[in-house]
């Protein structure tokens, strides 16, 4: 082994071990992100870290032919992101604070299914629950 | 002596990308709301993959292959912005909030202004 191709060879380890480590980081950010459109920010990321686990596959191997699944790639999140803002701009804010979706959660958890779904008719929001409750 | 350079600079590009993405992932973790975690998302997030896709082509070492690499740079940089542009665009518009240490919010009341 030349000493080019050991440069490229540590290098492209070490990349590897960083790209691992961000993908990881976005993950946590998609599972934990409060609101969809943080999701969707996230996974517009994760195509991009994605993409460069391509590029670094291709320098490995050493087939070129790699640049184009990566363009391709790239070409499928964007539409992707853009088809998420559409449907977030179609369905509107329904989010709803943090403790509020917390307490419904474990509310709704130990009793029968006809209770809470009569206490829960159709909008979820806070002021409904509370009209629903006396 | 030639190639030693070239792997160097492959190298750097290889190590500036990863390190961009590194950059991008903790951005997305440490910001407050979603319209400063799209800076670090769409930014340092494109020039990390932007990067590693030339450092692909100057490893290739003949033109066709590096102008497809920068070819797919273009393509990210070009994409980027506008995907960014429209998410947040409909996020303001449905009415995520904010993060309570922004100072001011020039699209508050663009509804009413056109």
């Amino acid at each position: 082994m030349t000493t080019a191709e050991m440069i490229i060879a540590y290098a492209v380890w070490l990349a590897l071990v960083v790209l691992c480590f961000s993908f990881l980081l976005t993950v946590w950010r998609v599972i934990k992100g409060p609101t969809l459109p943080d999701r969707v920010v996230a996974l517009d990321m994760l195509t991009g870290i994605v993409i460069g686990f391509i590029a670094l596959i291709a320098i490995r191997t050493g087939f070129t032919l790699y640049i184009d699944i990566a363009i391709s790639l790239g070409l499928v999140g964007f539409l992707a992101t853009v088809a998420f803002a559409r449907f977030i701009l179609s369905r509107g804010n329904r989010e709803v604070p943090k403790e509020d979706r917390m307490k419904a959660f474990t509310a709704s958890v130990p009793e029968p299914r006809r209770k809470s779904v009569a206490r829960r008719p159709s909008g979820t929001g806070p002021a409904v629950r509370r009209k629903a409750k006396k | 002596m030639m190639d030693i350079l070239l792997a160097a600079i492959t190298a750097l590009l290889i190590l500036g990308g990863a390190g961009f993405a590194l950059v991008a992932a903790i951005g997305l973790n440490r910001l407050p709301d979603l319209y400063t975690r799209m800076h670090a998302a769409s930014k340092a997030g494109t020039v990390g993959s932007g990067l590693l896709l030339l450092a692909v082509g100057v490893h290739a070492g003949d033109l066709p292959t590096f102008a497809r690499a920068l070819a797919g740079f273009f393509f990210f940089v070009l994409t980027a912005p506008i995907s960014a542009h429209l998410l947040a665009m409909a996020a303001h518009k449905v009415g995520y909030p904010l993060c309570a240490e922004s100072v001011r919010d020039e699209m508050k009341d663009y509804d009413k202004r056109i």
